[in-house]
This record gives structure tokens, sequence and C-alpha cells, in this order.
């Protein structure tokens, strides 16, 4: 896992919160980092996990419709 | 007298009067009140009230029948859509519903229906061409960013799917193509609508659904160029079409069969919400405890090069020696002590042997010493007749003096 990959955790998206978590835990599981620095993945991780969750609990369908080769909102009908 | 006319005996027929009275035409023609007619069941209906209801149809025409509970149990062919039979029974008019239609009491069949048949023929033909094979079927992607959905933008169908997505992953995008899924124009809308979410949005997986219906109304979904194209799209397509009997080729072509469009939605996130959020907090779980071990694992290792640390400081050091010093100067003194007793031992037996020597204690065995002018007597030449001796005995001495000579 690159170090220098430290983008603000609030700017990512679900799936690359989650991509790097997985790679934290699995850094962690080869316990071959000093004390510090596996202490400052822990701490990633943990807010990556915080990150992620909160993603999806605001997370809301979002919904368009293809009209010829163009996106347009799309409004449900009830 | 305009009035009048108003009394006058209406000249025409009344919806009833004219309705009993076709009935009454098509009764009373007895060709009609024995009949064999061929044709195939489609809009099958069983009602709870256990009569049966379906339209029989051919190429040309469709033929309301119903058969009435008392006959329906005594059936034994299982009636479904698409069956292709021969049907016995009368001609009459639903005076109430205006519409004429076949009482039925027998049915046999006629094999399988054309349409059926027509669509095992396509089957058959681009099973041949392994457009079918389970080796084409694409992977599904667990966790979908961007879903396609291919249906008509008013149908239940594309309701039930969002209303799924909505519940089970609401982090996913949903691009929808509508199209006509029924009727002439619908093969071609669905193609189209195919591609144009392959070429524009690029989808992680397309649903391609409908709702339930008859079988003429699913046929779009058995179009050999819709085949083609699921076959040809670049996103893994799971089918939705109808209820869970319908099997259209659409669903065979499609890298995944679901039973309804709802079921393709579920199947679509196989990975839904809850799960993600149990995985996440599984994930939080081994990063505490991993953590937990690390510092656990540093914590001994600290413990331990404190031990080594005691191990080898001067403080130890000096302990050792102490205890060194202690060792030896207990070992010192007891060196001393026991040579103090061995001389002692020594020296009292030299003073035994001393004493053994004394000639005191020669004397306390009884013996004297003679003395003359205080030299010892101790051979016979040295006395004279008449010597002045001295005679030392244990306690004392007295003088003697020489009176004879035995010598």
């Amino acid at each position: 896992m690159a170090k220098t990959d430290t983008k603000p955790i609030d700017k990512l998206t679900y799936e690359q919160a989650y991509a790097e978590l997985e790679a934290v835990v699995s850094a962690l599981e080869t316990g071959e980092q000093s004390l510090d620095e596996a202490l400052a993945l822990f701490e990633r991780g943990k807010g990556l996990t915080k990150h992620c969750a909160e993603l999806l609990d605001k997370a809301e369908l979002r919904i368009r419709s293809l009209s010829g080769e163009t996106l347009e909102p799309f409004e449900e009908k009830e | 007298m305009e009035q009048l006319a108003l009394f006058n005996a209406f000249p025409g027929w009344t919806v009833t009067t004219l309705t009993h009275h076709l009935r009454e035409l098509l009764e009373s023609d007895a060709s009609l009140q024995d009949i064999w007619v061929q044709g195939e069941i489609s809009n099958l209906a069983r009602p709870a009230s256990g009569h049966i209801y379906f339209t029989l149809k051919d190429s040309g025409a469709s033929l309301r029948c119903v058969i009435w509970r008392s006959e329906a149990t005594r059936l034994r062919l299982t009636l479904q859509d698409g069956l292709a039979v021969d049907v016995h029974g009368s001609v009459s008019l639903y005076e109430a519903g205006g519409q004429y239609q076949l009482y039925a009491d027998t049915i046999r069949p006629l094999g399988e229906g054309v349409l059926y048949q027509e669509f095992l023929r396509l089957k058959a033909s681009l099973e041949a061409e392994g457009l079918f094979d389970a080796a084409r079927k694409r992977t599904i992607p667990q966790f979908p960013r961007r879903i396609g959905i291919v249906t008509s933008p008013s149908g239940a169908a594309l309701r039930d799917i969002l209303n799924t997505l909505r519940r089970r992953l609401p982090l996913a995008e949903v691009i929808l193509a509508p199209t006509s899924v029924q009727g002439e124009e619908a093969p071609a809308g669905i193609i189209s609508a195919i591609q144009a979410l392959n070429r524009v949005s690029a989808p992680d997986v397309i649903l391609l659904a409908r709702g339930g219906g008859s079988i003429e109304d699913l046929w779009a979904f058995n179009n050999e160029k819709v085949v083609r194209a699921i076959i040809e799209s670049d996103a893994p397509i799971i089918s939705g079409v109808g209820h869970e009997t319908d099997f259209t080729l659409a669903d065979f072509a499609a890298d995944l069969r679901a039973p309804t469009p709802t079921a393709a939605a579920e199947l679509a996130t196989q990975v839904d919400v809850f799960e993600l959020k149990a995985n996440l907090a599984e994930i939080g779980g081994v990063l505490s405890s991993k953590i937990g071990t690390l510092v656990q694992v540093q914590l001994q290792s600290v413990d331990w090069l404190d031990n080594r640390l005691k191990f080898t400081s001067p403080e130890r050091r000096l302990q050792t020696e102490r205890q060194r010093i202690d060792e030896m100067s207990r070992r010192w003194i007891s060196a001393q002590v026991h040579g103090l007793e061995f001389a002692e031992e020594k020296f009292r037996g030299l003073e035994n042997r001393l004493q053994a020597l004394s000639p005191l204690a020669i004397l306390r065995r009884g013996y004297a010493v003679i003395t003359k002018n205080k030299k010892v007597v101790s051979r016979i030449k040295q006395i004279q007749i008449d010597d002045q001796l001295s005679v030392r005995i244990q306690d004392g001495e007295f003088n003697a003096r020489v009176t004879g000579n035995n010598g």
C-alpha cells in the first residue's frame, strides 16, 4: 500500500474508501510495520470505516434516463 | 300531436331484446351446440370461483371460452398459455357481457402450440449455434456501481426494480433506457436500448425486464434479434421477464435469468447495504483486534527487553559480586575456624606427648631422680660409699647416704 496515498477521507467514493480499507487491513495482517506505522494505519482504517458507514447511511438512489444519446433526470410517476 | 308520438310503440330493439335474440339464434343452430374447435390457449385465468376462463386463438381470430367448475374438476389436461388444443363444447352468448363464447366441456391437447413450436424451433437453432452455452455467460458483478435498466418507463416492472434497488443498494446509479416491451415495435426498441446503454453509459450490469403477461405479450423476448443483442451486449445482462413460470429466449441468452423483475434487481445487488454494513463492522473488528495484537506483541517484547536489560545491568553484576564476596568471606571464616580448631588439636596432642615425656610424669609412676652435687646419677660408678645424694620423687626431695654397693 502506498503510504503517500493519503487523500482526505471525506473526498473518497465508497469504492475508493472500501478498497483502501481492505488494503489497510491486509497491510496490518502482515504485521510488518513499526508500532507507529501500525497505529497510523489503524487510525486511517477507522476513519475509512466510518466514512463508508456514513456513505451507506445517506445514500440515495440516483436515477437518470437515456434520451437518444444523452442522459436526463428521471422523474418517477407514482 | 307531436307529443303523442312519444307514446307510439318503439319500433327498434332494446339491447336486452337484441342480445336475447342473438343468443336464441346461436343456440338454435344445432351445429354450434356440439362442436370441436382448434386453437391455442392464451389469457388463461383461474379465479377463486373455480371456473376457468381463457381465450382460444389462432393467427386470424380469438374466441372467449369458459369451463364451469363442475367440468373443470374433471379435466385431465393441465391447461397453460400457448398450449394448442381441441376444445369441445357449445356456443352461446353471455348476455350481461354481450359476449359470445364457447362453453367448453372437454379439452384435448393438439400437441404444443404453434407459437410454442416456433419458440422451440428458434431455441434449438440458437442453442446449436452455441448462443446459450454456459461458457458464454459473463459474471455478474457482486457490487455494481452503475445499473442499466431496459424496460417500459411506465410499467410495474420498473417500479418494482427501483424499489428493490433503493432498498438494497441506494449507492448505485441507475440509467434507464426506456422502450416499449410489447407489440411490433418492441424488439427494435429493446435492441436499441441495450446498445445505447452500452454505448453511452457503460453500465456494470443491465436488467432486461417486463412484468407478467400472455405468451403473446412476452413475444418480443423470443425475438432472434433481441437474443443476439443480449449476447453482444458489453455489460452482462440479467433477464426478469414475466412470471416465474415464463421462460423466454431472452432468458436463455441472458447471463443470468431471474424469475421476475424484482428478483432481477435482487440478483443484481448480491451484496446489499445491510451486508455492506455488517462487512464494515467486521472489518472494524478485525482492525481493532489486529492493532490490539500488535500492541500486545510490542508490550511483550518491551517486557522481554526490560528483562534482558536487568540481566545485563551493572546493578546485577554488583549484586553478583557482592554475593561472591559474601560467599568467599564465609568460606574464609570457616577455613579460619577450622584452622584454629585443627591447630588446637595439634597443640593438645603435642602437650599430651610433652606431658608423657615430662620427668614429672615418670616420677608419678614411682620413679625417682637421684642427683649428686646437682648431677643426675644414672651409672653406678658415679657414686662411692657415704656419698650424700639428693633423691627427688613426685612430691618432694630428700637426702640420702650411700651405705653399700651391690655392684
